[in-house]
């Protein structure tokens, strides 16, 4: 059962697209906004049609303009989970997944599977917005979907409940075992969560490659907006200190953050931009940064600019730091090589650190 | 108390409404859901009747109507009587110039049901007729009532295309509003005053039912 989509339009933006997904594979496509990402799962869909454009699941042709077919929405087996939930306001979650087609028995069972047991009667106004995000997963398996598709289905959560959310479609893998396509702009969850990254960029495919490959692949981050690059350290809170800081154990030794709530022990995730770190080849004193991570170089990447990117291995988890080529140069950086990683504890903002369930 | 006048105009709004609510929920859906050319040729077509004289309506109801146009030599030809001075010309007239009352409102009630709710019916596997019963209506409702509710209340209160295009013969075309106008020409104060209070009892009502409604659906969508 392979997705198999390719698309060509002039209109509403100029879209030239292929790519397939296989049975059980997650696929991201990322890239900024406006680059046509949500416009290609329109057309997956049918909610839009391309000039050209052929959409086919396993053997069934769902969208072949050359041929003239097109299946209207309501005959593709398939499941949607929009950006804004869209769950039915009026009806109560267990009647959400029943619309989708499952009889009540199936419809408690997969609410039961995304962790919503006892609150099938509440209505989505009654619910908060990760238990509605939820909902909408639920409805999008009730009816054993060939294809399932995520349109940015994490944006209108708060980072912390978004790491909740990760860790349930992670755990739901197991059974999903028809193609996925996520839409996403947020590398971090291309990264947590997809086996292959597909980067569009103004209508075309910049990328198409497994996610390890594509997500320290400077032009591939390029495409995505460099800024967007960045690394995620797991971390424990260690304890709490007296003037504001939170410190916090990991790989790369002790961390000082500003403020989190939790009791030592608590596992977090800090993400830490690609653009707030610097390199020291020496461990360097009297600098007011006060987290120094030492770590070894592994990829080297230079950009098409002045810029480069830096790999580097910190334990079994990596930085990635942006620093000029000049720097590279003058520090004579080369793979293999150690060297030290400076965070400023203020240039993790509070929206970068999550929480990991328990 | 004139009840046969009475009992016309109820009759007359009750058939009114029942003709109208179809369109109401189509034609108001089409309009909320869909762009088109000539989109706004269409929606001023459809508030025209509410800034056009009522008797200037009705005397082109009447043109269109009489027994030398296409539609009433139509209709004499399939009924055998004619469509002016007739209960069903009067229904004809009356489900015309109510359409902007209720369309629109209907047409309100659909564009408060977000595109992603729709798109999500769809993508439930709904066909448009079942998306259209379990999802657009349980959610624009109120506002294809206010519209059936607002068009009961002024089929009730119009006077001059029903004396246009009806005349005013009693049991037929003769409705309250005229009925009250004929009890003042005749001197008879009280039986004007009688009607004028149930109509004015009528017109309370709805407003009230209408105001309901329309804080019901801005909770609801809140």
């Amino acid at each position: 059962m392979t997705l198999e989509v390719a698309v060509s339009s002039g209109a509403p933006i100029p879209l030239d697209v292929a790519f397939q997904v296989e049975a059980g594979e997650l696929l991201a496509l990322v890239g900024p906004s406006g680059a046509g990402k949500s416009t290609l799962l329109r057309a997956i869909a049918g909610l839009w049609q391309p000039d050209q454009g052929r959409v086919a699941v396993g053997g069934e042709t769902w969208l072949d303009t050359a041929r003239g077919t097109r299946l209207p929405t309501h005959r593709r087996r398939l499941g949607v989970v929009f950006q804004s939930y869209a769950l039915f306001p009026q009806m109560t979650a267990l009647a959400n997944v029943m619309a989708a087609g499952a009889d009540e028995t199936r419809a408690r069972a997969v609410l039961e599977l995304v962790h919503l047991g006892g609150l099938e009667a509440r209505r989505p106004a009654e619910l908060s917005g990760g238990q509605q995000q939820r909902v909408a997963v639920a409805r999008a398996l009730a009816r054993d979907p060939a294809v399932l598709l995520l349109d940015e289905p994490f944006s209108a959560v708060d980072r912390g409940t978004r790491e909740g959310l990760y860790a349930e479609i992670e755990r739901l893998r197991a059974h999903l075992n028809m193609p996925v396509v996520l839409v996403t702009h947020d590398m971090e969850e291309a990264r947590r969560l997809a086996d292959r990254i597909v980067v569009i960029d103004r209508g075309q495919v910049l990328r198409d490659g497994p996610t390890e490959d594509i997500l320290f692949d400077p032009r591939a981050l390029r495409g995505m907006g460099l800024r967007e690059a960045g690394a995620t350290l797991t971390a424990r809170i260690d304890g709490q200190e007296g003037d504001g800081l939170t410190r916090l154990r990991s790989a790369g030794g002790p961390l000082w953050l500003p403020r989190i709530s939790g009791t030592p022990g608590d596992l977090v995730r800090v993400r830490i931009m690609a653009h707030d770190v610097m390199l020291a080849r020496r461990r360097p004193e009297a600098i007011s940064a006060l987290n120094v991570i030492p770590g070894v170089i592994e990829s080297l990447l230079p950009g098409d600019g002045p810029g480069a990117l830096v790999t580097l291995t910190v334990g079994d988890e990596v930085l990635l730091a942006r620093i000029t080529q000049r720097s590279v140069q003058a520090m004579g950086l080369a793979v293999g090589q150690s060297c030290f990683a400076l965070v400023k504890s203020m240039a993790v903002a509070r929206h970068q650190v999550g929480r990991e369930d328990p | 108390m004139d009840w046969p006048a009475l009992w016309l105009s109820l009759h007359l709004a009750g058939w009114t409404v029942v003709l109208l609510l179809p369109v109401a929920v189509f034609l108001g859906r089409f309009m909320a859901f869909h762009r088109f050319a000539g989109k706004g040729v269409v929606e001023a077509l459809v508030i025209l009747p509410l800034v056009l004289p009522p008797t200037v309506l009705g005397f082109y109801l009447l043109v269109a109507f009489g027994a030398e146009s296409p539609v009433g030599q139509l209709w004499q030809g399939a009924f055998g009587g004619p469509l002016v001075f007739s209960f069903e010309g009067l229904v004809a007239a009356s489900v015309l110039f109510n359409l902007p009352f209720a369309v629109q409102p209907a047409q309100r009630g659909f564009e408060a049901v977000p595109r992603e709710v729709r798109e999500a019916a769809a993508c439930c596997g709904m066909a448009p007729l079942t998306a259209l019963w379990r999802v657009e209506l349980p959610l624009a409702w109120p506002g294809v009532l206010t519209g059936m509710v607002l068009t009961f209340a002024h089929v009730l209160g119009e006077f001059g295309i029903v004396l246009m295009v009806g005349g005013a013969i009693p049991g037929e075309t003769r409705t309250v509003a005229i009925s009250i106008y004929d009890r003042v020409q005749a001197f008879d104060m009280a039986g004007a005053a009688q009607m004028s209070a149930v109509l004015l009892a009528i017109s309370l009502v709805t407003i009230a039912v209408t105001f309901r409604l329309s804080a019901r659906a801005g909770r609801r969508l809140s």
